[in-house]
């Protein structure tokens, strides 16, 4: 019965994971791919972990394996920003089909300071 | 069928195919951000794997090695997205 529950646990990791992989492989572009990758696959790790915790039923494990998916959602958003903000200021192109771009003149691009409407007008 | 089986022949080579198409976009990529992001991806990937040998082989001392390789991933995301900034303000 607990080898059902783990194998399930464990293939719906998986599967988030390779949802994760084909919209990164398929999305037009970096921030797109971004959005989609972050989310799927802390969920899918996530998943793969808590059927690791249910396999080994040991509390050492279960701290452990805890630590590891606090861990994960601490940091990867975290990457995730970081990795935009670089890619938005290298000048990574938006796709086509982008209807809104909010950060469009409101960072300056040498000291790359975010500033709103009030400020500039200052 | 076990589940050891179960995980070796089903599950670990749907992970493989999927860190395959994330190398892919690894190496298409067209700006250095997707490769970044890949990286990220292919660290997240590895978690699972190193969990699955940890399930199979059925030694939890594997789980450590998961937690250090979450931390050296963060930490390389967050240098590599610095020095890509980095690098287009000095130009």
């Amino acid at each position: 019965m607990s080898d059902i529950i783990i194998a399930i646990t464990a293939t719906a990791g998986v599967l988030f994971i390779l949802l994760a992989a084909i919209g990164f492989l398929k999305m037009p572009d970096a921030y797109l791919r971004m959005a989609v990758t972050t989310k799927a696959s802390t969920l899918g790790s996530g998943l793969i972990l808590l059927a690791a915790t249910l396999f080994f039923a040991d509390s050492g494990v279960t701290s452990r394996v805890i630590a590891i998916i606090l861990f994960l959602f601490l940091t990867v958003p975290v990457g995730a920003h970081l990795i935009a903000r670089a890619a938005y200021f290298i000048g990574v192109k938006l796709w086509k089909g982008t209807i809104i771009d909010e950060m469009e003149g409101k960072y300056d691009l040498h000291s790359h300071e975010l500033h709103s409407e009030e400020n500039k007008d200052e | 069928m076990n589940l050891e089986n179960y995980i070796s022949y089903v599950l670990m080579p749907l992970l493989i195919f999927s860190i395959v198409l994330i190398f892919i976009r690894f190496l298409k990529g067209p700006s250095m951000a997707d490769r970044v992001i890949a990286i990220d991806l292919l660290v997240t990937c590895s978690i699972g794997v190193i969990t699955f040998v940890s399930i199979t082989t059925s030694q939890s001392t594997f789980l450590d090695i998961a937690m250090i390789i979450a931390l050296i991933g963060f930490l390389s995301t967050v240098a590599f997205a610095y020095y890509l900034e980095k690098r287009n303000k000095n130009e």
